[in-house]
């Protein structure tokens, strides 16, 4: 009976991840047919386990870090136009650049999922390679951010220039600090991960390393949305 | 059953799917699902703005949705936001922060936008300090 079997399997303790008790029954390993603890919660009995209330508090801080980041946003958004006779947006910014810049921050965030399908796989190499090309892709992110920066300031475009380069310049330059905050962070992962194995501590460090470098990438999606082309159509 | 998928199922606690969840394969093909939206989201805003597809004044509400829908794919794709019971905090975590952010930044431009129509123009401001 195949639909009997699935429909067992599916409903057995081991396919359920909320199940209260975690050891085996009193029917003993083969008795009482799947021979597992019955004496089991569903849904939302039990306490979450910790990786759950690490994620959260986490995802918590990360709102919280998205909330700020709107505050710079609504003060780019209002001082947009505020060019003070000084370059606007569209003198300025170069797609070419935008676009790689976006290219390598997107493909940053797939290559971090992968790392962490990797360390689900505890795959040593696997997980320090791709956390690897993770960093590399963020470095020359960084590395077009500053000569973009550079190129801007010289050509005395700086932030004193006017209101609206005062929020360019904070709100870009804020994610770029994130990003080497998450470069940084991301060394001493690949020397944990090195040094102590894939323990269960180390586990949730990279599931919070990888939420935080996902959530840069949805910065930045909002920042090429309302600062990049928004500023390019106006 | 063998004693090894035994002892594999008991070292992971509840709420963390990912012994029993999915294949590894799923879990790329979700990654690559999710990259390949991204990029297609990431390339429509591109093209919206830099060719002329779309009539000129709606160029801000196309940009605005194309970015939602992003963000969209980016928290499930990426960062596996579902309404799972173990995920109904962060879903509601994540409703408050969308409300805080929405009034922030509507909040500014309705606010500001007002200040402008109601404040003196300038010149005239520098005539009566004279």
């Amino acid at each position: 009976m195949s639909t009997t079997d699935t429909f067992l399997r599916a409903r057995a303790p081991e396919s359920d991840p909320y199940r209260l008790g975690r050891d085996r029954g009193w029917a003993g390993p083969n008795g009482g047919g799947i021979g597992r603890d019955y004496s089991t919660g569903h849904g939302e009995g039990g306490p979450a386990s910790k990786s759950v209330i690490v994620g959260f508090g986490f995802w918590v801080f990360l709102l919280s870090d998205i909330v700020m980041f709107s505050a710079f946003f609504a003060a780019h958004a209002v001082l947009q136009s505020a060019t003070a006779g000084g370059p606007s947006g569209h003198d300025l910014f170069d797609p070419r650049n935008i676009v790689i810049e976006t290219s390598c921050l997107l493909l940053s965030s797939f290559t971090c999922g992968l790392s962490a399908v990797a360390a689900s796989m505890r795959s040593q190499l696997g997980t320090q390679f791709w956390l690897l090309i993770t960093g590399i892709l963020g470095l020359a992110f960084l590395a077009f951010e500053a000569r973009d920066f550079a190129t801007m300031i010289a050509a005395g475009a700086g932030p004193q220039r006017s209101a609206f380069l005062s929020s360019f310049f904070s709100v870009v330059g804020l994610h770029g600090l994130h990003v080497s905050a998450g470069l940084l962070w991301l060394g001493t992962m690949m020397a944990q991960v090195f040094v102590k194995g894939f323990r269960p501590v180390i586990m949730r460090r990279l599931l919070c390393f990888n939420l935080f470098w996902h959530v840069l990438d949805i910065i930045w999606v909002a920042l090429f949305t309302i600062v990049y082309l928004m500023g390019e159509g106006l | 059953m063998s004693h090894e998928t035994d002892r594999n199922v008991d070292d992971v606690g509840p709420g963390v799917m990912e012994a029993v969840d999915r294949s590894i394969g799923e879990k790329i093909q979700g990654y690559a699902i999710g990259l390949t939206l991204a990029v297609m989201l990431t390339a429509a805003s591109f093209g919206v703005v830099y060719t002329d597809l779309i009539w000129g004044p709606a160029i801000p509400a196309a940009l605005v949705a194309l970015a939602v829908a992003q963000i969209g794919v980016h928290l499930v794709f990426f960062l596996h936001l579902t309404t799972a019971p173990d995920n109904t905090n962060n879903a509601l975590a994540l409703a408050f922060g969308v409300l805080i952010v929405t009034l922030i930044i509507a909040g500014s431009l309705w606010i500001i936008a007002h200040l402008n129509q109601n404040m003196m123009p300038m010149h005239q401001m520098m005539q009566m300090q004279r």
